[in-house]
């Protein structure tokens, strides 16, 4: 496998960057890197995370090529602990900055209690208030449950924040190397494509653990949904990338009535399907704190359109007695 | 009456589904299953997700029949837990 480090990719560029990434020959990753300056996603540190854990899974030496960093930004990548993960001596001398209200570095989550735990010990690290911390929190909590409970991946979620004081904006990545979308939903649902799965994954109420609406005592299907609509509302990027499938929902205008869809395909957004597989699936989001609506305002709204989807697909499925 | 204070177990922000399930599955049904009514007390909780409320409250729901929610009360639930709940609820029905 091969992933160059391109100059600049965050949500509203990453296609350029998933494009490079090379899959073949999965028992080695070889990783590149702009010379002059890099600056991504922590999504991107994520998967690139994600990669280095599987390929020395199978072999723990040796199996990560890594050119040296000779970008001006590449204690960026010391700090958030990306040579670490990846096994490597960065042999760059750096003075840990205190990280508070900064970045959250990699984070390998493998089972619900530290999940729990990381959660707790990330607020403070935020230094937000409640009104900015309260989705961070739900969207972290929904979908890294989703993956330790679907994903089957043997790694558990990776998972990276920052904070960009200049745009006021917390991007966050959570990437996991485990069966993806497209095999978890078939277990209940028919998905032809990497994108119909994804369609499904995003619909109010549609999880892959059954085909009954209102899902089991312990599903619901509505984590992924949430957290579409929690960017949605507040006029961010999503995405969502498995198999060989780019969902990504765009940013509204401002000024302009943001309406939710229970069809993520009639939301503003773009997709890309033949994209290099990624075994897995890997979530991004970018939350705004200048545009962020109070989350009691956002909860209202998503329970509008969750409650009429569900019930009129359950009215769509009723069956009524035939008289002849 | 029964009481069950969640803060104790669950922390202020109420996101573990496999506590959620054990506190349905060891505290809620014997309670039900007795024909005793019971309040679920969120004091000190300042939220929880959807997750966390439908494993909580979905299967109750379901099995019991929604009349389940005469003899179960909210207590001391902010606005984000109260809708959060509601949310299910409404969804169950």
């Amino acid at each position: 496998m091969k992933v160059h480090l391109p100059n600049s990719a965050f949500l509203g560029n990453i296609d350029a960057f998933l494009n490079t990434i090379d899959v073949s020959n999965p028992e080695i990753l070889e990783i590149t890197s702009n010379d002059k300056w890099i600056s991504v996603h922590p999504v991107v540190l994520c998967m690139i995370a994600s990669l280095g854990l599987e390929v020395r899974l199978k072999k723990p030496s040796g199996s990560i090529v890594c050119e040296r960093f000779t970008a001006t930004s590449k204690h960026y990548f010391e700090r958030m602990g990306l040579f670490s993960f990846l096994g490597l001596n960065s042999e760059m001398e750096i003075i840990e900055h205190e990280s508070a209200g900064r970045f959250i570095p990699l984070t390998q989550i493998q089972d619900s209690n530290s999940l729990s735990k990381f959660i707790e010990d990330m607020v403070p690290l935020l230094h937000l208030d409640q009104k900015h911390t309260e989705p961070i929190k739900y969207i972290i909590s929904e979908i890294v449950r989703n993956v330790l409970e679907h994903s089957s991946s043997i790694n558990g979620a990776i998972v990276s924040a920052q904070y960009y004081a200049k745009t006021k904006t917390i991007r966050i990545g959570i990437v996991d190397s485990g069966v993806g979308i497209s095999q978890t939903i078939r277990h209940s649902h028919t998905a032809e494509t990497d994108l119909d799965a994804i369609q499904l994954a995003l619909t109010p109420g549609i999880t892959g653990t059954t085909s009954k609406e209102g899902g089991t005592d312990y599903n619901a299907g509505a984590g992924l949904f949430f957290t579409k609509s929690i960017a949605k509302i507040n006029r961010d990027y999503f995405i969502l990338y498995s198999g060989q499938t780019l969902y990504k929902l765009l940013k509204e205008k401002s000024g302009k009535k943001i309406v939710l869809h229970s069809d993520p395909l009639d939301d503003k957004h773009s997709k890309k399907i033949k994209l290099p597989h990624w075994s897995g699936t890997v979530v991004g989001i970018d939350i705004n704190l200048t545009e962020t609506e109070e989350f009691t305002t956002l909860l209202d709204t998503i329970r509008e359109i969750y409650t009429t989807s569900v019930r009129d697909r359950k009215k769509a499925k009723y069956k009524k007695p035939k008289f002849i | 009456m029964n009481n069950l204070k969640l803060f104790p177990i669950v922390g202020s922000f109420a996101e573990n589904k496999d506590m959620a399930r054990d506190i349905r599955v060891q505290q809620l049904i014997p309670i039900l299953e007795k024909g005793e009514d019971l309040v679920l007390d969120f004091e000190n909780i300042d939220s929880i997700t959807q997750s966390f409320a439908h494993a909580l409250l979905s299967d109750l729901i379901r099995n019991y029949g929604i009349d389940v929610l005469d003899r179960i009360s909210f207590a001391n639930c902010n606005k984000t837990v109260s809708k959060i709940i509601e949310i299910v609820v409404d969804y169950m029905q």
